[in-house]
């Protein structure tokens, strides 16, 4: 019976050759292997947060009146509501912490650099438009933390040179956060950012299809010694074991450490004591929390500001800036650099926590 | 109908310029209206030059209140020796509304810590500039207390 199906569309759609291809898909073998899984599990969670979203829509109402009272249905009123909106909301962060541990591992192994610059440049690309899924959903729920994290994210954009103002209202909708911010940032987050997202997701799969996995520099010199498991079904089943562990996880969070609501927002409230971002942000935050307000003839902000965006351009443009390792040299200011990144996200987000 | 072998150089020119032309004509007339679109338009807004608060007995000492002024937050402060001074409560360094602090008898904003003296000076913290100035008034008849926006110069 399943041959026959098989035949039928073979027949019609040449499958033969994908299987061909799937078959000889092979996943090198070395000390890093393990490295390799923190793209399946941030692809896992995406399709989980597709999924989820998707289930939330059917419930949830954008609008400065409906918005608070609609999240507070579904974790109320609707059965699983609160689990599905508790996965959501914990699978958004996980993701994020998944793609970021993928990054960094991407990066210590110089597996950015040629040929495969379009790969890396794609995902840091899904990287920052993670970030853009995580402040416009952030927004949803409408409450307190919400609206206030929005005023001051947004704000931020007017100490973008010239463009700022503009920028700012490009964003909220208008020169304040209102009903109109959030619909945009509705419309952002489940019908602009998804299609972006899923076509650099497409472009970075194929890249790493056609190209094969990046090993560790000189690997490639030991050829004799070269070990490989395949993809089918050796790898996929590994992949398949660790989302299940990771479904397991988002699970056991949602359950014990159920997302909260919070207060709904009010615009003519004080900012309440402890407001934070979300902890991927909180670097950030913490960065403009110590920043003077005054550097020479500067803002401080402005600075802050610019520094980020120049930040983002230098990790983006990476495998064109070092070169080096394209051509097979190992430089130690790479690994100086990517530490140094890493202790200034690490300890910025730690005194985030820490400091009020 | 043709029968030409080779195509017209020339012609084959023509018809790529042409062709690239309209495109990017076309391109340019797209992204323009989506552009705009995207802008919001200005709306007007009521513009509100004062605000009645209610009587000031409903005020005590040593606290603060936000009111609503047009659509932007205000803040009012009735400090421990019965003073009244208003603000406006949007914090100038990145747009959250501040509060007043009884404990420590200033203005303070919990987003990033930033701290404004009584008169709203900014004292401590990322705030570049001092808070807006409002005057505060208070009718002769009704002891009602009527909040003005001050101009930039005025003391």
């Amino acid at each position: 019976m399943i041959d026959k199906i098989y035949s039928w569309i073979d027949k019609r759609y040449k499958i033969e050759q994908l299987l061909y291809f799937s078959k000889e898909k092979s996943v090198p073998v070395h000390h890093g292997t393990m490295w390799y899984y923190f793209g399946g599990i941030t692809l896992f969670l995406f399709i989980v947060q597709v999924m989820t979203g998707l289930f939330l829509l059917f419930y949830y109402r954008p609008g400065a009146d409906s918005s608070f009272e609609s999240v507070k249905f579904i974790i109320t009123q609707v059965k699983f509501g609160w689990l599905l909106r508790g996965i959501h909301s914990w699978s958004a962060n996980l993701m994020v912490l998944a793609a970021m541990i993928h990054m960094f591992s991407v990066f210590f192994h110089r597996s950015y650099r040629g040929p495969r610059e379009m790969t890396w440049v794609t995902g840091v690309g899904m990287l920052f438009l993670l970030m853009a899924f995580g402040f416009s959903g952030y927004l949803l729920p409408w409450n307190e933390l919400a609206f206030f994290a929005t005023k001051v994210g947004t704000d931020s954009a007017r100490q973008v040179p010239l463009i700022g103002d503009f920028l700012l209202k490009l964003m909220r909708g208008g020169s304040d956060v209102t009903g109109a911010t959030l619909s945009r940032f509705f419309g952002l987050h489940v019908s602009v950012l998804p299609p972006i997202f899923s076509f650099m997701l497409g472009l970075h799969l194929f890249f790493v299809q056609i190209q094969g996995m990046s090993e560790p520099m000189g690997s490639e010199l030991s050829h004799g010694k070269k070990r490989t498991m395949p993809f089918l079904p050796d790898f996929f089943l590994r992949d398949l074991l660790i989302w299940l562990v990771v479904l397991d996880i988002l699970i056991l969070l949602s359950v014990f450490f159920p997302w909260e609501l919070g207060v709904k927002a009010d615009p003519f409230s004080p900012a309440p004591a402890g407001i934070k971002p979300e902890w991927y942000f909180l670097f950030v935050f913490q960065s403009l929390k110590l920043l003077p307000p005054h550097i020479g003839p500067f803002e401080g902000e402005m600075l802050g500001v610019m520094a980020m965006g120049f930040g983002a351009a230098v990790l983006v443009l990476l495998p064109f800036l070092e070169r080096a390792s394209s051509k097979g040299r190992r430089t130690k200011l790479v690994d100086v650099i990517g530490v140094f990144g890493l202790a200034y996200f690490a300890v910025f987000t730690i005194l985030g926590y820490v400091i009020d | 109908m043709t029968t030409q072998e080779s195509v017209d150089p020339g012609r084959r020119k023509f018809l790529d310029v042409f062709l690239a032309g309209s495109g990017l004509a076309a391109l340019i007339g797209l992204i323009y209206p989506i552009f705009k679109f995207f802008t919001p338009p200005d709306q007007e807004e009521a513009v509100v030059s004062s605000v009645n608060l209610g009587p000031a007995k409903d005020f005590p000492a040593n606290s603060g209140k936000i009111f609503r002024f047009g659509n932007k937050p205000g803040l009012i402060i009735r400090s421990a020796d019965g003073k009244f001074r208003a603000f406006s409560a949007t914090c100038t360094h990145l747009d959250c509304i501040v509060q007043y602090d009884g404990k420590a008898g200033d203005i303070w904003c919990a987003c990033h810590g930033g701290r404004y003296d009584i008169n709203g000076q900014n004292i401590s913290g990322p705030p570049p500039r001092p808070l807006d100035q409002m005057s505060v008034n208070i009718l002769p008849e009704s002891e009602e207390i009527l909040v003005t926006l001050e101009l930039k110069d005025k003391t």
